[in-house]
């Protein structure tokens, strides 16, 4: 087992460093650059000269090796440097977002669990009855809908409901507020973008779920417990459902990974200050300090978790450890 | 008796007529108190405003900084009107040939520290500006080429010596970007201190920033202007997505955006919430240019060049665009509410602003067959991926050069690739670019026509010497109407005879804002009248 996760970490390296050189070259094969857009981008007079120093100052201006360089030894090192829009130290951009990518990625994967393990039961219990096909509907209608965009009708929705109901118009606080200063604020903002998000991401786990646990409904051991005189319900609840479960597990858990990085238009339709909103950002600033971070960031998380789901099922298989 | 009881119900009638008054002239009266919220859709780069460019930081941290003079609060839509804000009394007057200005600087200023305000230290913020040290950035120096010397003579005397009378000195100084920083900051901390703080003498003092979230600012009890502000304080809350801006307007999460929203938002905005919303609208001192690269043939001719505008109907698409687009006014070269712009019949004088757009189209296609251009050819026409008013504007344009038999491919490329490609690359026929500023200051705003190696944001490559002397003359000019009359000369040969580049319509600003926001003015620009010492709020 030590052997097999002491390959898992060595496999980690090249991984990283793959992904550091990719972000690295390919944001600068990118035309234009921080200062022309800082300088000139609001159409005002741009002095050739201060984009000049705006450039030496941020040193986009030496050679490619060099900026290469500080990047990997930064990163490295821990030290992400600064932003090349705002100036501030990246750690500080990322850990402000942080917290708010957190608690949307917790209560959306908390709603898609919610939702899917239930309906994938049912489903796959009921199956081929109206109960079935009424969650097949829900749940391609999930894959099918974009978040972003479930997330404008929940706003739209919201403010003609209550403008209909009350006289005046009401949408989700668009400032954020921890939990832990006012819980109703904060909540009343989160809820609907963990909605819309989750709701997308237990359609998935709803599927999931559902042809997991039909393949183990048709196991042998899963017959032989039936044929026992067990009672349905303990079948599933005790046999079936845990077995069928592994697939379901990874699925969330990678949702979760990707949900910490990937609410990029849902944070912006939220006006959520989130890490996908500042992903944006820094994109269309062309803030190459700061896409950087948040690629290796966002691929480090991937690795991690990764790594995780392989040791867990090497754990729980022991073939894969002896392969 | 019968008198005295007519002279009774006269007294009576006249009280309640007072009373009547009265009561409504408290009601207009400002209020104190409340905080104001508005929502911002651009993001802050650094607080520093003498390096920046960007209304998303103007918006948030000019209520935190005063400057020497200012757009008048209270007549912003004027061009031409300019109050005191630091200094003391009206504008001074030129003397010395018109050569040397003389600011007086109240007494009764105080820097949100608790130091006082001296003309020492818009002496070193002018400095700062005007000549930085090697390796600072000042975003708007060029602005000040006529400048010889600031002195501060004593504490409350700032001078400035021209080298030679102009006109553009004055509105140059009302930029919203010339923050008064103290010069002890500058001299202990160094010249990009000011870049993440704040010092300022504003009406309002910095409370917090969380970056992509908000700046918070609170009044200031000590500010110079008497009574002001009414606000408690306010907050500037980012939100990148003009839908956000427009929903928060209308659920009432934020009362008030400053940039501006297209028509069709306006209709929606009123019809969700009626009377709880006003509207203010005004002439935008931003427009969008044709730019066609005089180095790639066909538009090395100008027989081609001139074709490209004579097709544009510029008339017509003020009356449909105005409907979908944030673009109205037909105008040339200077901004269409100052006394130097051209007047409609002025205006129709010139190519592509004639009357008859038939006879306007006919004369393209003569000049397009004259020059043998090959119309089966499709040729680049280089756009940004900005919906309004980009995208909108280059759609119509591509409509009205297909009027005459010119074909374009629209590449609409990010803001990043689209500048590359602008100001480096060059790889189009023909380029939107666009000339948007602050302070309405004809002189400056036209130096976008000038050769490309005087002006460092000319990018249609063409050099013309005649254009850069009819520039210096009427720099160099004392008198206005003469002025005038060199701007129609120089403008009639940028648009028409020579056809270097041409304006599309000038923008339309477009402010709906919760009706309870009082004392705010619309200006001509976004970056304008952003103090916020005026506005208070009817609650």
């Amino acid at each position: 087992m030590y052997k097999y996760i002491l390959k898992r970490i060595l496999l980690m390296i090249p991984t990283i460093v793959g992904a550091a050189v990719i972000v690295f070259f390919l944001l600068r094969a990118i035309p234009g650059d921080v200062c022309e857009l800082r300088m000139a981008g609001s159409g005002l007079y741009a002095d050739p000269e201060a984009i000049k120093i705006c450039q030496q100052n941020l040193g986009i201006d030496q050679p490619l090796y060099i900026q290469f360089f500080d990047f990997v030894w930064g990163f490295m090192t821990f030290d992400l440097g600064e932003s090349m829009w705002t100036g501030k130290s990246i750690t500080e951009e990322i850990g402000l977002r942080f917290e708010l990518s957190l608690q949307v990625a917790i209560m959306a994967t908390l709603t898609a669990t919610v939702i899917a393990i239930p309906l994938g039961t049912i489903s796959a219990i009921k199956q081929d009855t109206w109960v079935d096909y009424v969650v097949r509907i829900f749940s391609i209608a999930g894959i099918a809908m974009p978040s972003f965009w479930l997330g404008i009708l929940i706003i739209l929705g919201l403010l003609i409901a209550t403008q209909k109901v009350t006289g005046t118009p009401w949408m989700p606080p668009i400032e954020y507020t921890p939990i832990w200063v006012d819980p109703f604020a904060n909540l009343s903002q989160l809820v609907w973008p963990a909605m819309a998000t989750g709701y997308r991401y237990s359609a998935v786990a709803t599927r999931m779920t559902r042809s997991a646990l039909l393949e183990v409904l048709r196991e042998d051991y899963v017959r032989t417990a039936r044929a026992k005189g067990l009672f349905e319900k303990l079948i599933i609840n005790r046999h079936a459902l845990k077995n069928a479960m592994l697939p379901v597990t990874t699925v969330i858990g990678l949702e979760f990974a990707f949900l910490m990085g990937g609410l990029v238009v849902t944070e912006q339709v939220f006006n959520l200050n989130g890490l996908g909103k500042l992903f944006v950002e820094s994109v269309l600033n062309s803030d190459y300090t700061v896409t950087q971070s948040l690629v290796m960031l966002v691929a480090v998380v991937f690795i991690l978790t990764n790594f995780v789901i392989d040791i867990l099922y090497a754990w729980l298989d022991p073939r894969i450890r002896y392969a | 008796m019968k008198a005295m009881r007519w002279k009774t119900v006269i007294a009576l009638a006249l009280i309640a007529v007072f009373a009547i008054f009265a009561a409504g002239s408290a009601s207009a009266a400002p209020k104190k108190g409340g905080v104001l919220k508005f929502v911002v859709g651009s993001k802050i780069p650094s607080y520093d405003a003498h390096v920046e460019t960007t209304f998303g930081m103007i918006h948030p941290i000019r209520p935190f900084y005063s400057l020497l003079i200012r757009v008048n609060p209270n007549n912003p839509s004027s061009p031409t009107d300019f109050v005191c804000d630091v200094c003391e009394g009206s504008i001074p007057t030129p003397t010395e040939e018109s050569t040397k200005y003389t600011f007086k600087i109240r007494d009764n200023i105080w820097f949100h520290d608790g130091q006082k305000l001296t003309a020492a230290d818009v002496k070193a913020t002018y400095d700062k500006i005007i000549s930085p040290p090697k390796g600072v950035v000042s975003a708007r120096k060029a602005f000040y080429t006529m400048v010889e010397s600031v002195t501060a003579p004593d504490k409350n005397t700032l001078v400035f010596k021209l080298k030679y009378p102009s006109g553009a000195f004055v509105p140059a100084l009302a930029s919203p970007f010339n923050f008064i920083y103290r010069k002890a900051d500058l001299d202990k901390h160094g010249y990009t201190w000011h870049k993440k703080n704040v010092n300022g003498t504003g009406a309002f003092r910095f409370v917090q920033h969380k970056p992509g979230a908000f700046v918070e600012g609170k009044r200031y009890a000590k500010y110079h202007h008497k009574g002001k502000p009414y606000l408690d304080g306010f907050r500037a809350i980012s939100a990148p997505k003009m839908s956000i801006r427009l929903q928060a307007i209308r659920g009432g999460r934020a009362s008030i955006e400053f940039r501006g929203f297209p028509p069709k938002a306006r209709d929606d905005l009123k019809k969700a919430l009626g009377g709880k919303l006003k509207v203010q609208e005004s002439d935008w001192n931003c427009n969008l240019m044709i730019t066609p690269n005089s180095k790639r043939a066909p538009f090395n001719d100008a027989r081609v060049r001139r074709a490209l505008t004579l097709a544009v109907d510029r008339w017509g698409g003020s009356k449909y665009l105005s409907r979908i687009a944030i673009v109205k006014t037909v105008g040339g070269i200077v901004f269409p509410k100052h006394p130097f712009a051209a007047t409609k019949a002025e205006l129709q004088k010139i190519a592509g602003y004639w009357p008859d757009i038939n006879k306007s189209r006919a004369e393209a296609k003569r000049l397009l067959k004259a020059a043998g251009v090959d119309l089966s050819k499709t040729y680049i026409f280089n756009n940004r991926g900005v919906d309004q008013p980009y995208r909108v504007v280059g759609t119509w344009l591509i409509d009205q050069w297909r009027k005459v038999g010119l074909k374009f491919k629209q590449e609409v490329k990010p803001s990043p690739a689209f500048y590359d490609s602008l100001r480096k690359k060059k790889d189009w026929h023909v380029s939107i670019d666009f000339n948007c500023q602050s302070v309405i200051n004809p002189l400056v705003d036209v130096s976008k026509f000038l050769s490309n190696d005087v002006s460092g944001s000319q990018h249609a490559q063409y050099q013309d010497r005649t254009m850069d002397k009819l520039y210096d003359q009427m720099n160099r000019e004392a008198d206005p109407a003469k002025q005038r009359e060199i701007m129609r000369k120089y403008e009639k040969r940028a648009l028409d005879t020579m056809a270097h580049q041409f304006v599309t319509l000038w923008w339309y600003k477009i402010n709906p804002h919760r009706s309870d926001v009082k004392g705010w003015k619309i200006a001509p620009s976004h970056y304008l009248n952003q103090s916020l010492d005026q506005v208070w709020l009817d609650q």
